[in-house]
């Protein structure tokens, strides 16, 4: 099977990145969704607050898909469900280059679509107990939260009765809300940092409404129970993020959700080769979304973990654009990349880099911040001289920033060498 | 004068706001980006409301639940009450995005509606 | 009447239990858990040990050296992953050569083959990531890794198949002399049977006891681990030990057969047989230690950590065969390490044992060979292709680190001593084992196995009784 678009997954990021796609003209295109339906983990999130950005309302992560699953069947957009791509590579021959992309379900069985070009829409994975290596025994209760979310939100099942959440990530937070409006007690979240890697809204909402005590600087540091938990011990840690001896207390539980990270699932993009950024341990990208592999795109949370799904249709969006002007001959090869260099409280910036002959008038570019600041200013440098400078009341890790950059601005700096994108404080 | 924190839920910005008031008068409201900033903290102290999500029990459906919501926000303090209500419904597959699952629920003059599809198995 | 009742599906138990299977004998195997491979068994190094560790002349020497030479044919017959990936013993301080030329001796006398004290060059060109403090080490070309599931699950289902009855949940109370042998008091009902073999782990000394004055004592010792995501699986390519030292008994470094990287264990005596938590300090300490044999351990890939308890006989060496107070109960008691690599072995001794008390036929028809559950991740395209064709749930991934199937589920679920737990499919099919460590997998086998064994969701459980994983219907503590 030949294509000219492949896109891998159909969640919100595959699906706005097949629609730009599609509007821009791509019409020999195909979405694998490894899942029983497209939607990808939005499905699950039942709770309201997504769309606000894109569709000015407050939906639900169904009602949000919806949207783009309702656009994308009206634009005949061809899709495949169960199917897992097993294998991604390339296959150079002169003047060519083809991605082979080869899947299997159960209709079909196995084969390889030679696609011109893919976009990276895979999304991410939690961070699991054993990567977190707490101690403790392995009994039955322990969950990662968005295993709980699936369990109660798609199963009207409960995972446990009496719950201790460890992380103060979204999905914690949004799940000691669900679990308890469908019954169960969520004595506490513990949150190992000294802020919470959350949305202020969801603590509002999820904890503080329901007297759900948040407890920062707090980790586990036991689990106790051989067959089902039965307790586990929490600690206060020092500024080292180390459990400080004699602070630790038992907390009776019979279960105990993780919400302590998103991981970018990236492993078919290091099949492939795909140079990676290590701190979004998503593959860096250049202005286009594209990666240092002709042809191969990324967006959405395979890329760089987003807050807000939004930020992930729009991004998508991009990649499906830019895609498709690549698949049009109308991407001219990168040759002048100019890197953006993440410095001073920003830990990486998404893309990593732009040529500017081939970025759009308007290009935003994507981070997030290591610390908590208050009263600082977001300060994007060009060659060393400051450009602009933006003041935010509060910046924190939980939530995604933005800078614009405009082509008009760029192509007017002489012998341009770098952007640089810093936290300054004394402002 | 009494200063009151809100961190605004209107949106995802989450913008801190301070209220000053005295007794019940509201006498000035400052942090907030928009004027939905204003309107959520009034509303806050005066008649706080939320959306609440929840399941409801189907038969014969590809999924034993549909998600559902209040089609705008309820009085906080019967979330509880609806969610008992959501308990005692069943509803019989297909079920489709939008349809009304419980109509006026606890009297607030709300509807709650599905969420999602649900096909018949 | 049974003529064998062995108490312990672990490595040691099942390997017996297939001994036996060979033989006219009416072979029951009593298992406290809900599936084989539950103690000791599922939660040690995976290795196949050359042979220079045991004191010459002790039954873990003899057993060691045969097992290791047995297990590459009883892999292709039960179809188990192994291989012989070679092992290396480092030695830090040139003070400690003495100790590594007795090792050497030590593997010679026993009847190793091929071994050699290598120099530091080579042994950095055998393995680039070993540390600089490195300055020589003994290299045994003989060591292996294997799965240690896949190899207690094998002979468990050959045996099982050549008519070996396994009764799992099914705890050992009492046992007491009979004239003709033992009445095996369990907690679902008495068992009389001819001949005992106690291969009960950690809990082999209470069944002694029962039935001997010659008291022996098991002492629980554990052992913690990390596993490491397969990207560093080939961080070293062979299973790296460490010479003890004043520090310690040292930790060791291998490649799993499976392709991860694996560091443990540490050795602390506990008093409780079910001890089998991780610690903070025992953790730590494997990560220390791993960091010494080699530059830059990948400490930042673990996945998982868990722990086992070794069944340590005070006195050290294996106790196997009769005490002579009790003719007809056979130990294979405090069998610690390198009880896996024994275990074929072992089991080969202890029926030569058991045929000279109680003879018996060879059986005409033993099936001596046994296929395991087909692979996707491990299978070539073309093969991938086939499976699929025969079975199209070999395309229905649902394991995605892993690469795990339905097929391979409904594979795990069905066949003889089939799955009917989480870890249980686990164990069989690695569906869960992988980097998200059963985030994603887990909701979907938890309703295949419903599916499959005609239960609700709710009775599946991780694996013995109380370990279900829901606790109720959404509202279900909601007050109307």
């Amino acid at each position: 099977m030949k294509k000219d678009l492949v896109i891998i997954g159909g969640g919100p990021a595959g699906l706005a990145a097949a629609i730009a796609a599609k509007e821009a003209g791509v019409d020999d295109l195909l979405i694998v969704e490894r899942d029983a339906r497209l939607g990808g983990i939005l499905n699950q999130c039942i709770h309201n607050g997504f769309g606000l950005h894109t569709f000015k309302e407050e939906l639900t992560g169904p009602e949000y898909a919806g949207r783009y699953i309702d656009k994308m069947l009206s634009l005949d957009i061809p899709y495949k469900l169960n199917t897992m791509v097993v294998d991604l590579s390339e296959k150079r021959t002169e003047g060519e280059n083809r991605k082979l992309v080869t899947v299997m379900n159960r209709e079909e069985g196995l084969y390889t679509i030679e696609a011109r070009a893919v976009i990276l829409a895979m999304g991410c994975r939690e961070r699991s107990r054993g990567a977190l290596n707490i101690p403790g025994y392995r009994p039955a209760g322990i969950y990662s939260a968005g295993t709980a979310q699936r369990y109660v939100n798609m199963e009207g099942r409960m995972p446990g009765k009496e719950v201790v959440i460890l992380g103060s990530g979204d999905i914690g937070l949004i799940m000691a809300r669900r679990m308890t409006l469908e019954g169960a007690k969520v004595k506490l979240v513990a949150e190992l940092m000294p802020y919470s890697g959350g949305l202020k809204r969801n603590i509002v909402q999820c904890l503080d409404d329901f007297g759900i005590p948040l407890k920062l600087s707090h980790t586990v540091v036991d689990i106790k129970g051989k067959e089902r938990v039965e307790a586990v011990v929490i600690a206060r840690v020092d500024e080292h993020l180390k459990p400080i001896p004699g602070t630790e207390e038992e907390i009776k539980c019979d279960t105990l959700l993780l919400s302590c990270g998103l991981i970018p699932e990236n492993e078919l993009s290091e099949s492939l080769g795909v140079e990676m950024n290590p701190v979004t341990k998503g593959p860096r990208v250049n202005e286009s979304l594209e990666t240092d592999r002709e042809g191969v795109f990324a967006c959405g949370n395979v890329l760089h973990v987003h807050d807000l799904v939004d930020y992930v249709s729009e991004e998508a969006a991009q990649a499906g654009k830019r895609a498709a002007a690549y698949l049009h001959g109308a991407l001219k090869k990168a040759e002048k990349e100019i890197p953006i260099k993440a410095v001073n409280g920003v830990r990486y910036t998404v893309p990593a880099s732009v040529d500017v002959e081939r970025m759009e008038n308007v290009q935003v570019v994507r981070f997030r911040v290591g610390n908590v600041y208050r009263d600082a200013a977001i300060e994007v440098s060009v060659n060393g001289r400051v450009v602009s400078s933006r003041k935010k009341k509060v910046l924190a890790p939980g939530e995604m920033e933005q800078i614009v950059l405009k082509k008009t601005e760029l192509e007017q700096v002489e012998n341009l060498q770098e952007i640089t994108v810093a936290i300054r404080q004394d402002v | 004068m009494e200063k009151k924190e809100f961190v605004c839920i209107g949106c995802p910005l989450g913008c801190n706001i301070t209220v000053e008031t005295e007794g019940a008068e509201i006498k000035t409201i400052t942090g907030n980006t928009c004027p939905r900033g204003a309107d959520y903290v009034t509303k806050e102290l005066t008649d706080p409301r939320r959306i609440v999500t929840s399941l409801v029990r189907v038969a014969g459906g590809e999924l034993p639940v549909v998600s559902v919501k209040t089609a705008s926000d309820i009085p906080k303090g019967k979330i509880r009450e609806c969610i008992k209500t959501l308990k005692n419904i069943e509803l019989q597959a297909p079920v489709r995005m939008g349809d009304v699952v419980a109509e006026n629920v606890c009297g607030s003059g709300i509807d709650v509606i599905a969420t999602r599809t649900v096909e018949k198995e | 009447m049974v003529d064998v009742v062995v108490i312990g599906a672990g490595v040691t138990g099942c390997a017996i239990a297939r001994e036996l299977a060979k033989y006219e004998y009416k072979v029951t195997v009593l298992e406290r858990a809900s599936d084989v491979c539950e103690g000791t068994s599922k939660a040690n190094s995976g290795i196949v040990h050359a042979g220079y560790d045991a004191h010459p002349g002790t039954l873990k020497a003899k057993l060691n050296v045969e097992g290791n030479r047995m297990m590459e044919a009883l892999s292709e017959e039960l179809d188990f992953p192994f291989k012989r990936n070679g092992s290396l013993v480092l030695c830090f301080d040139d003070e400690d050569r003495p100790k590594l030329q007795r090792l050497y001796e030590q593997g010679l006398e026993n009847g190793v083959k091929e071994l050699r004290i290598i120099e530091k060059d080579e042994l950095k060109q055998l393995e680039p990531n070993i540390s600089d403090n490195a300055v020589a080490a003994l290299y045994a070309p003989a060591g292996g890794i294997v799965c240690p599931f896949g190899l207690t699950l094998a002979l468990a289902e050959n045996a099982a198949v050549n008519g070996v009855d396994f009764r799992l949940n099914t705890e050992v109370q009492n046992i007491e002399k009979t004239n003709g042998g033992y009445r095996v008091a369990t907690n679902h009902g008495v068992l009389e049977s001819r001949v005992v073999i106690n291969a009960a782990g950690v809990y082999a000394d209470r069944f002694h006891n029962m039935v001997s004055e010659e008291k022996i004592h098991i002492i629980p010792r554990k052992g913690e681990y990390c596993l490491m995501d397969k990207k560093v699986g080939g961080f070293v390519s062979r299973t790296v030990f460490q010479l003890p030292t004043i520090y310690g008994k040292g930790v060791l470094v291998t490649p799993t057969v499976h392709g991860n990287l694996l560091a443990g264990p540490t050795a602390v005596d506990v008093e409780d047989c079910e001890a089998v938590n991780t610690t903070r300090e025992g953790l730590d300490d494997v990560l220390k230690r791993a960091a010494l044999s080699v530059s830059h351990f990948p400490a930042g890939q673990v996945i998982t950590s868990f722990a086992g308890l070794r069944a340590h006989e005070e006195k050290g060496d294996f106790i196997i065969g009769q005490p002579e107070d009790a003719p007809g109960f056979f130990d294979a008691a405090g069998i610690e390490s390198p009880g896996l690599t024994c275990a074929p072995a072992l089991g080969r001794y202890l029926a030569k044992q058991i045929l000279e008390y109680l003879p018996a036929q060879a059986k005409k028809d033993f099936i001596g060979t046994r296929k395991g559950i087909p692979s996707m991740a491990l299978a070539g395209p073309e093969e991938r292709a086939k499976l699929i064709e025969e079975n199209p749930l070999y395309a229905n991934v649902v394991c995605r680190c892993e690469l795990v199937t339905e097929g391979e589920i409904m594979d795990a679920i069905h066949r003889p001593l089939g799955a009917t737990t989480l870890d249980g499919v686990k164990r069989r099919t690695r569906a869960g084992m992988g980097r998200c460590q059963a985030g994603f997998c887990s909701p979907k086998t938890v309703e295949i196995l419903a599916r499959e064994l005609d239960r609700d969701m709710a009775e599946i459980s991780k694996n013995d009784p109380g370990s279900e994983f829901l606790t109720g219907y959404d509202k279900d503590d909601i007050e109307e």
